[in-house]
């Protein structure tokens, strides 16, 4: 199969011949794909996996210093993330739906969920660059020791156990750089395909680009479309994972429990400031809000 | 585009003789086969090589698809019966004649002899840049080549454009509409029966098809049921030419008058949209009302609310609103 058989091609009036959709089969890829992931790892989690383990680098920590609610996420980032995904699961639903027999009057639907993402995206960013600790969501030095650690330790090679991480694991961290790479594209090339339908935002300008430019439009939209099904499927996925429970319920809750705090994260690389009363005083009194996602 | 015109390409002919037959062949062949009726339509995109169908199943030697039944309510119309016998039948001459005056002024003489209800109603989308074999949205493509400013869009829609800004071209349609036929469809399934008006779809829904019609599935019959037979209708089809012309805008309404006053109505246009529209807000609107000209007038102004018209199709507004206003008030007295 040559590269071309992933796209749709058509002889423009011009007599190009010009891509103009990705092809249709690459949904099922992706969603099989997708699958199969899940398959495999839950398989190799309940079947293979060694009980993690972490390297003791720092003392200790007296347990009772930390709140019992651990503050993770703000209001506003919880609020953010819930409306950034019903926006993104009516994005993909509306898309790849009606390619696969359900058909309904998707295109409103789609460029207003379209435009929902977009407004969110660009509020997160704002909001990432001044009121969170915008770096907190990328791969750091230690993040990516600890990641080769992982990975020889997999197979089987000797290697110190990795630390605990900081508030964003290193699969997190990919997953964000994933799904923001797939979704700025989706959502830029998408913003330029409004200019082909009828929106209450700007006149529709069908020869704004050339054809071969609106060809690439559509595919990499389309692209984008097709890898957010399995990255969209991966990561509901990882959010309903037993292990992975107390992250999906902070992100409802805006906390977790002072055990999951110190179970998985190194409190020296996500600061969580101390109870200064009683010990045993309840609620979110540490600072970890201050750059939650 | 360079298109090598009057030579279709090489496909296999069936032939079947039953709708069973048919049918079966249908399911067989799925997508790769297309329907033959009268081949007005077919013949094009197959002359043009536009359409290259593996695999044609000609519907003319199917006897069981031609020819009108009367039926306990109203009358069935095999979807093969040619748009001259539609027209000719003394049954839907004298009770359904809103159908036999749409079917009258379909095309000229010879494409009614041999054009049939089935096909009229099942036509594709006679857009220019469609025909022409561009990659528009119609034909899988991601542009619509009317919709621009100086796109040749006279022709196209008023209401409901979603990115194709195609019509359908139909006559019949929307006397059938207003004479609340049902479609017969043989499906997978089994037998699939739907009002006339749900058998047409927009590009909203279905951006490449007019019809609800999956690969597999056959239009067997059309059902007009006795509840309209001799109500006051009126069908006028405006076109640039007298004859052998798609409709630039028709109208098809049933209405029953009862002391002066609207009792029941059903009123539909067609080519103002992808899909034959059924007028409903006009319908709910005018009865009990009197009717006479200032209902005629309120209903004509109501038909055409939300319509938006394309570069050079405007004209479209006012005579839409013009057609519903005789439909409903008369021809003397519009204005």
């Amino acid at each position: 199969m040559s590269l071309t058989s992933l796209f749709q091609w058509a002889t423009d009036p011009w007599e190009q011949n010009v891509p103009i959709h990705i092809a249709w089969f690459l949904i099922w890829v992706s969603a099989i794909a997708g699958l199969l992931f899940l398959i495999v790892h839950a398989t190799y989690v309940r079947y293979f996996a060694k009980p993690r383990q972490y390297a003791v680098e720092v003392p200790p920590p007296v347990a009772s210093e930390f709140p019992e609610r651990v503050p993770t996420n703000s209001l506003v980032a919880r609020l953010y993330k819930w409306i950034m995904s019903a926006a993104m699961l009516t994005l993909l639903f509306t898309a790849f739906l009606p390619r696969v027999g359900f058909q309904f009057p998707w295109v409103t639907y789609h460029w207003i969920a379209g435009t929902v993402l977009a407004a969110s995206i660009l509020f997160h960013i704002f909001h990432a660059s001044f009121w969170m600790d915008f770096w907190a969501i990328w791969p750091d030095r230690i993040d990516i020791t600890d990641g080769g650690r992982r990975i020889r330790r997999f197979f089987g090679r000797a290697a110190p156990p990795p630390r605990k991480s900081a508030k964003y694991p290193l699969d997190i961290k990919l997953s964000h750089g994933a799904i923001m790479a797939a979704g700025l594209t989706a959502i830029v090339t998408g913003v330029l395909m409004m200019f082909r339908v009828r929106t209450i935002f700007f006149p529709r300008n069908p020869y704004l680009f050339s054809d071969m430019t609106w060809g690439m439009i559509y595919v990499l939209h389309g692209l984008a479309g097709v890898g957010l099904i399995a990255l969209v499927m991966v990561h509901i996925y990882f959010a309903v994972r037993p292990e992975n429970r107390h992250m999906l319920k902070a992100m409802i809750f805006g906390w977790m429990s002072r055990d999951s705090y110190l179970e998985e994260y190194d409190p020296k690389r996500w600061v969580v400031e101390p109870t200064i009363s009683s010990p045993e005083s309840k609620g979110p009194k540490g600072s970890g809000a201050g750059n939650a996602e | 585009m360079a298109t090598i015109r009057d030579i279709m390409p090489a496909f296999d002919l069936l032939q079947p003789t039953s709708i069973a037959g048919a049918r079966k062949l249908l399911e067989q062949h799925g997508r790769d086969a297309w329907v033959l009726a009268g081949g007005l339509d077919s013949f094009d995109w197959l002359k043009d090589r536009l359409k290259k169908p593996k695999t044609v199943v000609d519907l003319s030697g199917v006897e069981e698809l031609k020819g009108i039944r009367t039926t306990s309510d109203g009358i069935e119309i095999g979807a093969m019966t040619t748009l001259t016998g539609v027209v000719q039948h003394p049954v839907i001459k004298e009770k359904y004649g809103l159908l036999a005056e749409a079917a009258s002024v379909v095309a000229s003489p010879q494409i009614r002899n041999q054009g049939t209800i089935g096909g009229n109603v099942s036509q594709d989308a006679r857009c220019w840049y469609y025909r022409a074999g561009w990659p528009c949205y119609r034909a899988g493509g991601n542009i619509c080549y009317a919709d621009t400013p100086v796109g040749r869009n006279r022709e196209h829609a008023i209401l409901h454009a979603n990115r194709c800004v195609a019509v359908s071209p139909s006559d019949t349609a929307p006397a059938l509409i207003a004479l609340d036929a049902r479609f017969v469809i043989g499906t997978r399934k089994g037998e699939r029966v739907v009002d006339a008006e749900d058998y047409f779809i927009g590009p909203d829904i279905d951006i490449t098809r007019l019809n609800i019609l999956q690969p597999g599935d056959l239009l067997t019959a059309i059902r007009i049921p006795s509840a309209w037979a001799g109500a006051r209708f009126y069908f006028e089809k405006v076109r640039d030419r007298n004859v052998w012309d798609f409709p630039l805008l028709n109208v098809a309404s049933a209405m029953v008058v009862n002391g002066g006053k609207v009792e029941r109505i059903r009123i539909a246009v067609n080519a103002a949209a992808a899909r034959p529209l059924r007028l409903t807000a006009v319908e709910k609107a005018v009865r009990g009302l009197p009717a006479n000209q200032a209902t005629a007038e309120m209903a004509g102004r109501l038909a055409v609310q939300g319509a938006v018209p394309l570069q050079f199709n405007a004209y479209k507004i006012p005579l839409m609103r013009n057609l519903v206003k005789r439909a409903i008030g008369g021809v003397q007295e519009a204005t």
